[in-house]
């Protein structure tokens, strides 16, 4: 139940606080789910990924399908050096969950220290 | 105690996000790129992206609509010459604001803040060509009527209206890639965005440097003969035979000028390191109606410009109670610039007249302060200029401005410099640099109704020289090349001149009305393609970087048509046929000697028997010709200008099919460097077998079709940075000196067609797209048609067609 609450909580605040924040907001609201729910260092590290991965795979796969992948097509040659559409989705969703996952860990860290 | 864990976890999160949004690491800060919510996926357009919107701004006087067809071009219906002006600026910007931040920023030698340290070359040598300069005089006249700034400011406020409401999430995909932040509009960007147009257009179009060295390897008769003023071959624009009236102007050559000037055969090391592409032509025609089907004119019009995408071009249409425009708008500029009204229609190709001299500057010492003129030492002005650079510290550069202009070249620059000795002091006169308003040529034109406004309109042109086609609903064709042009005496500019006295200053102007103009002439047409514009008989000197064999095709097409069609003139403007080939072609297969050739060699030999002249994109005979003759150019001059390690000035192809045509002993066919005499069998032998190595090659490696070789090509204003982003080695054919000029990342790059019938029929395509942003499917959408040079209508739309199914969506603006 924890791992669900925690993937959704995640998800949410972090979709909301990219309305208005710097995209790395993400990694603050990782952090304070993890600090707030208490879930072994592992899980909050994978809540937390797996958060950021749906969320970021799911808004860019939407944004791109709508635009036929137009663009998609040539940032993934730019960036990955390689026309990949979906790759460069995956890269965009790992770098999400990367960082929020970190976060995660940080934030279940810090609650077990105190 | 979990204290040292969450140390490491903290301090890796904060380590990735770091890098991620930084360029510490990376190329590029991915996280905040990447990011769906902001990065690069929010330029991603929907496929059904809904255009409508209700705006209002407070700048506005009255209400407006724009109606997007169905290839997204807008038709503005305004109540106002401001109004219609606040939302082309508006709507540049929304569709087209990288580009013109980029361009003027480039134009005024401020690369560097966007591409870092490997800009400052490009950027001194702008700032010391007076690229600024030249745009603070261009302001002033640009400003000096009320009623004129009223309209600049127009412009400007739309540009910074859409500016102002974008928020970082919605800025161009380009501003994201690079990290960079769009920079407010104002009037001198408008007039430096003009000025960039007169440095790729009248910058690259003298050869003085280059002139300069080549004394010291030619004699003066040989110099005539190499680089000829009147190209024998020439077709003029003005028929050879109109009789000019006596100059107005006879400048003096100065008494000294053999000396000083003719016979000096002192060297220079300087060379521009950003000329402008000699490709920067263009084609237009007009034909009258004794010479169409409907009885009415056609013109015609094809810029050969860099091809880009964003294109240079941005299509309109824009409407007001005192004017109805359409056409190819500079996003960065107001007005319509190559286009028709209701009345007519103009289109322009480029002068290639010098309007550009160097003068040799003697400072008193390094500091630069003071220079030696008309027996005294005058103060210069200098010019502190500081060029920011992206992640790095400000580079100063001191430009020195004398009474001829800036001091280009000295001792701190000289450009690509060869390996040569003489740094000179180098100031530059450039008729750019003086005060002019060029932008009021296009308000003026674009609501022409005959060919008084016309003339009018272009009157006050004065930089870069440009040859302003004109047809009539009235049935009037007409051409005037216009430009301010310096009156010169003969010989005067095409070196570097003394400049420690007014001696050897320009001494006054062409009169405009002496202008090269032609109008409805007998013979039904009328067409420039950036030849000189008229034969030796013309009582003035006037040197240029001429492109002949374009205009030359043009009349062997216009002269035996009739009965023409729109249709005929799309043809026209796609036409591959290669005029100098044929002129050429039979001298190289009648020397080349078949006994030395081996099978191999003679099966590249069948290619170009069996050719039909046509430069299409499947022409193999084409690519055979071009690298043979290439060849016998360089068997040729080599040996000659490689007597000196400066720069020297290559002959045109045309001067060089001219000589060999002329005189197949031509002693510059001997290779100077060697002890036996070569002949005309020798030279085109001999480059033959070395064009074959070429040519085995290519066809070694993807084939000998000519789309291979010429690679057309539309690429990314960022070019290669932006792989992906453009549409390389497209399947076209063409070149420099054929109609459809198409060569490598340059061509037409605008084609228009526009019938003067009661009901205007008209046409036009360009490689590229109304949207500027690359995740838009109208980024690239007319490339194809383009390549395959199919056009589109151009629709003149009337407010009544409000509810026309081609309209896919409307703006409509309002005060408040």
């Amino acid at each position: 139940m924890k791992f669900l609450t925690s993937i959704l909580l995640t998800a949410l605040l972090s979709f909301a606080a990219c309305l208005y924040l710097p995209w790395w907001s993400i990694a603050v609201v990782a952090f304070i789910v993890a600090a707030l729910i208490p879930q072994k260092p592992g899980k909050a590290f994978l809540t937390a990924f797996i958060a950021l991965f749906i969320l970021w795979f799911a808004l860019c796969f939407f944004l791109s399908s709508a635009n036929n992948n137009v663009l998609a097509h040539k940032v993934s040659i730019l960036i990955i050096k390689m026309d990949n559409p979906y790759l460069l989705m995956t890269v965009t969703a790992l770098i999400g969950a990367l960082v929020a996952g970190f976060a995660g860990l940080s934030g279940s860290y810090l609650r077990r220290s105190k | 105690m979990k204290l040292f864990p969450f140390i490491i976890s903290a301090a890796t999160t904060v380590g990735l996000v770091t890098v991620l949004n930084s360029t510490l690491v990376l190329p590029a800060p991915l996280g905040k790129i990447l990011n769906p919510q902001s990065g690069v996926w929010q330029n991603a357009e929907s496929a059904n992206e809904n255009f409508n919107a209700n705006l209002s701004f407070p700048n506005l006087k009255g209400n407006a609509n724009v109606y997007f067809d169905e290839r997204l071009v807008p038709h503005v219906f305004a109540e106002n010459d401001e109004d219609i002006y606040f939302i082309q600026g508006y709507l540049h910007a929304k569709f087209r604001l990288f580009q013109m931040d980029l361009q003027t920023k480039a134009a005024e030698g401020r690369a560097s803040e966007i591409a870092g340290s490997k800009a400052i070359q490009f950027d001194r040598e702008q700032r010391r060509l007076g690229m600024r300069y030249a745009a603070e005089n261009s302001l002033i006249e640009m400003e000096k009527e009320p009623k004129q700034k009223a309209l600049f400011n127009a412009y400007t406020n739309g540009v910074n209206a859409y500016i102002e409401k974008l928020s970082p999430k919605n800025y161009p995909l380009e501003y994201k890639v690079l990290n960079i932040e769009p920079e407010k509009w104002t009037n001198i960007r408008t007039a430096l965005l003009l000025k960039m147009m007169a440095k790729m257009l009248s910058s690259g179009t003298e050869a003085d440097l280059e002139g300069t060295n080549a004394k010291n390897i030619f004699m003066p008769d040989e110099l005539k003969v190499i680089y000829p003023q009147v190209n024998d071959s020439l077709v003029p624009m003005i028929p050879k035979g109109t009789v000019f009236e006596n100059p107005a102007i006879v400048p003096i050559k100065p008494a000294n000028a053999d000396s000083l000037y003719f016979n000096n055969q002192k060297l220079v090391a300087a060379k521009q390191a950003y000329k402008p592409n000699i490709n920067n032509g263009s084609n237009n025609w007009v034909v009258g109606g004794s010479k169409t089907q409907s009885g009415s004119p056609i013109l015609c019009n094809d810029p050969h410009l860099e091809l880009s995408l964003p294109s240079i071009w941005y299509e309109m249409q824009l409407n007001t109670p005192t004017c109805n425009v359409y056409g190819a708008t500079l996003p960065g500029s107001p007005f319509v610039i190559i286009g028709f009204n209701d009345s007519c229609a103009w289109g322009v190709t480029n002068a290639q007249r010098d309007v550009k001299d160097y003068y040799e500057i003697k400072f008193k010492d390094a500091s630069k302060k003071e220079y030696w003129f008309n027996n005294q030492w005058q103060a210069s002005k200098l010019r502190i200029e500081e060029i920011k650079v992206k992640g790095g510290a400000s580079v100063f550069d001191t430009v020195a401005y004398t009474i001829f202009g800036p001091v280009m070249f000295d001792a701190s620059y000289n450009g690509m410099a060869t390996n040569v000795s003489e740094n000179r002091n180098l100031a530059i006169r450039w008729v750019a640099h003086d005060p002019s308003d060029e932008a009021s040529t296009f308000y003026n034109l674009n609501r022409a109704k005959n060919y008084d406004d016309y003339l009018n309109a272009i009157k006050s042109f004065q930089c870069p020289g440009q040859n302003f086609i004109f047809a009539s609903k009235t049935g009037d064709i007409a051409l005037w090349q216009q430009a301010k042009f310096p009156a010169r005496w003969s010989g005067q500019g095409l070196y570097i001149m003394p400049g420690q006295d007014s001696s050897f200053m320009w001494q006054g102007f062409i009169p405009q009305n002496e202008n090269p103009h032609i109008k409805n002439p007998d013979r039904g047409f009328i067409e420039s393609a950036n030849q000189r514009p008229v034969d030796s008989t013309y009582p003035y000197f006037i040197p240029g970087q001429y492109l002949i064999p374009r205009g030359r095709a043009i009349e062997h097409y216009l002269t035996t048509m009739n009965s023409i069609t729109p249709k005929d003139m799309m043809e026209l403007q796609n036409n591959y046929y290669n005029i100098t080939a044929n002129n050429i072609v039979p001298t190289l297969l009648k020397y080349v000697n078949e006994n030395e050739l081996g099978e191999n060699e003679k099966k590249y030999l069948d290619y170009i028997k069996l050719w039909n002249f046509m430069a299409n994109a499947d022409s193999k005979g084409q690519t055979v010709y071009n690298v043979w003759w290439k060849n016998l150019q360089q068997f040729i001059w080599d040996d000659d200008l490689k007597k000196s390690k400066a720069n020297v000035a290559y002959p045109t192809s045309q001067t060089t099919m001219e000589l060999l045509k002329k005189d197949t002993a031509l002693k510059f066919i001997d290779n100077i460097g060697t002890p036996q005499k070569e002949t005309i069998v020798d030279a085109v032998t001999t480059s033959f077998k070395t064009a074959v190595t070429i040519l085995a090659n290519y066809d070694a490696n993807g084939g000998l079709e000519w789309s291979k070789i010429n690679k057309g090509s539309v690429y990314h204003l960022l070019k290669t940075n932006m792989p992906g982003f453009s549409r390389p080695n497209l399947n076209v054919g063409g070149n420099g000196d054929i109609i459809n000029a198409i060569h490598d990342s340059h061509g037409p790059s605008w084609r228009m067609i526009v019938s003067l019938t009661q009901k205007t029929e008209a046409y036009g395509v360009y490689p590229g797209g109304q949207s500027g942003n690359p995740g838009s499917k109208y980024y690239d959408d007319y490339v194809n048609n383009w390549a395959e040079g199919k056009y589109f209508p151009l629709w003149m739309m009337n407010k009544a067609e409000a509810t026309d199914k081609k309209i896919m969506a409307t703006i409509n603006f309002k005060k408040g």
